[in-house]
Parts: C-alpha cells; sequence; structure tokens
C-alpha cells in the first residue's frame, strides 16, 4: 500500500495534540474564553527558547487576535492553542484581554445588534 | 497574516496597550451535517470563514470539552466561524459546528456567554435538527429554527414544520437561503429579536 493511501486527513492529525504542548494537556492559571483577546508584548525574534509553534502564536499576535482565530489561523485545534497561550501568558510573553461577552443580560447591546445588522 | 488579524481599525494602532477590547456578542450555528451551516457563516462573515479541526475521543466523548486536549485524538470535527464588526467596539462571533449529541461537549464551551443558536434544518430530513433543538431547549439558550430551502425540497409551511419539530409555537421558524447573505442576515435579526422578547417576558413575568 502507498503512503497516501493510509495517510489521508481522515486518519487524523498525524502528530498527537500533546506532542505539541511539551506533554501538557490542561492550561495553566485562569480559564481562557476561546474569544479572549491575545496580544505579544514580545517579539518572537528574541531569544526566547520557544517551540516553534509558540513562536507561531508570538508572531500572530502583535495585535490583539482572538484566541480562536489564532487556532484557525494556525490549523491547530482550540484546546492545543489555550495551552500554548497559557504557557506565553505564565512566562510574560503574551497579554490576555478578556472578552466582555454579551448575553440575554444587555437588552441595550442586543437592540444594537439588531439595528447594527439592519443597516450592514 | 492573511486573515487572521483582529483589526477593528482606529481602535487597535501603535498603542495596544490601550486598545478597547471590543464587546463580542456569540451566536451558535448548529444543525445536522450538511445543513447548510459552513454556508450561511460564509455568506454572512466579513471574514473568510475560519476552520478549526477539533480532536476528540470516541471512548471519553462524556468527560471530553474544548478545553482539554487528554485524549488522544481519534476523530475530529470541523468548527466554523465568521465575524460581522457591527461598530468597532461591538462584534458578532458565529460559531457553527453538527449539533449531533456526541459533539454537545463543544457545545457546553461554546454556548458560554451566547445570545442565542440558529438551528439550521433541511425540510427534507427534519429530524436532523432534534438533538440541536433538544440541546438548546435543555440549556435554556434563545434559538431560531431557520429552514434552509433547497430548490428540490418540498416546501412544507412553516406551521406544518413546527408542529413536525414539536416546538413551541414561541419559538420563530424561519425561511433562508443560506447561500444569500440578506437572507443569512435576517435570520440572525429573527435571533436578535427573539432574545429581546424574552428578555421583556422574563422581566413582566
Amino acid at each position: 500500500m502507498r503512503d497516501e493511501e493510509w495517510l489521508d486527513s481522515d486518519a487524523g492529525p498525524v502528530v498527537r495534540p500533546y506532542a505539541l504542548t511539551g506533554g501538557q494537556t490542561r492550561p495553566s492559571g485562569q480559564r481562557l474564553d476561546l474569544l479572549d483577546m491575545v496580544r505579544a508584548v514580545r517579539s518572537a525574534s528574541q531569544n526566547l527558547r520557544l517551540s516553534p509553534e509558540q513562536a507561531s502564536v508570538l508572531e500572530r499576535c502583535p495585535i490583539p487576535v482572538p484566541l480562536v482565530e489564532l487556532a484557525a489561523d494556525l490549523k491547530l485545534p482550540t484546546g492545543v492553542v489555550r495551552i500554548l497561550v497559557s504557557d506565553l501568558r505564565e512566562r510574560g510573553l503574551v497579554a490576555i484581554h478578556r472578552s466582555k461577552s454579551v448575553g440575554l443580560s444587555d437588552l441595550k447591546i442586543l437592540q444594537e445588534v439588531v439595528d447594527g445588522l439592519r443597516r450592514l | 497574516m492573511a486573515y487572521g488579524a483582529y483589526d477593528p481599525g482606529a481602535a487597535h494602532d501603535a498603542g495596544a496597550a490601550t486598545a478597547v477590547t471590543p464587546v463580542t456578542v456569540k451566536i451558535l450555528v448548529a444543525g445536522g451535517f450538511g445543513a447548510g451551516k459552513t454556508t450561511l457563516v460564509g455568506s454572512v462573515s466579513e471574514i473568510r470563514p475560519l476552520r478549526t479541526e477539533e480532536t476528540l475521543s470516541e471512548r471519553s466523548e462524556l468527560v471530553d470539552s474544548l478545553y482539554g486536549i487528554e485524549q488522544k485524538s481519534t476523530t475530529t470535527v470541523a468548527m466554523d466561524f465568521g465575524r460581522i464588526t457591527i461598530r468597532d467596539d461591538l462584534v458578532v462571533y458565529l460559531f457553527g459546528t453538527p449539533g449531533q449529541r456526541r459533539f454537545w461537549f463543544m457545545w457546553d464551551d461554546l454556548s458560554y456567554g451566547a445570545l442565542g443558536a440558529v438551528v439550521l434544518a433541511d425540510e427534507r430530513r427534519l429530524a436532523d435538527s432534534f438533538p440541536s433543538i433538544d440541546y438548546f431547549e435543555r440549556n435554556n439558550i434563545p434559538f431560531v429554527v431557520a429552514v434552509n430551502s433547497f430548490d428540490d425540497a418540498q416546501h412544507h409551511s412553516l406551521d406544518t414544520i413546527t408542529q413536525a419539530l414539536s416546538l413551541s409555537g414561541r419559538v420563530p421558524v424561519v425561511r433562508c437561503d443560506a447561500r444569500q447573505r440578506g437572507s443569512s442576515r435576517g435570520v440572525l435579526i429573527a435571533l436578535a429579536e427573539h432574545a429581546i422578547a424574552l428578555h421583556h417576558e422574563a422581566q413582566f413575568s
């Protein structure tokens, strides 16, 4: 059997997710939401002993980027990106801007969403 | 970065430390495979719709969550997401994933703080939307049902569909063409208006 016959995308990722996170399977510190904004405080080019994945995260957020967009951009599961980001946060290399999510509680914002969607 | 940058404009200039964190509104898009979730997210999103492949283990589905990655990743499931910037400081995010019960662990994470959900239904396979409806009813998350009208579908009346789905008459059921931006946007407006109506009801009950 040739390689491509059994190693297609349906087989799932070839590299186990925890291989990208130094063996960690849970993020540390405060819970990260998918919409929390991640911003690099240092540039990846400095000698920081980063893994390639950590460096990729750092390169992609010179301005705040939602965690979920980093995951899509890096083609990594959100669980992996949460761990990478929580590591970078512990090392003081990224800052997290918490998302302010609006549920049913804020009528004014709900109305602004309706008006805004109508205007678009 | 081609499309991943969050760039609502002047609010995020060089002084990123003073950047305004926008208020985010999360809307979920659920439904069976092939109901048109990816199409709907793509038609309303201002960015190219993004996908992540989430890993999950079939054995540990009851304890998995998007939060950890303990499992050895036996299967993957796609999550679509899109973005609509209403103002620099008000952004709507859309998250689409399959509604089957085995993916509910993802919904627990995604639905946190959500405004509500759109359940996309294909009227030829209405039963595929039951698990999504079931999830949002159980968790008291406001939702609307959007019947994605494929050309060759039989057009049942929306009343008939409401009955077939055993929905309470208060759940809006609308018809849409997920390929059309205006039509998909109409579904989101219906959801936001439904959420407002529920808010008023809660206040006066």
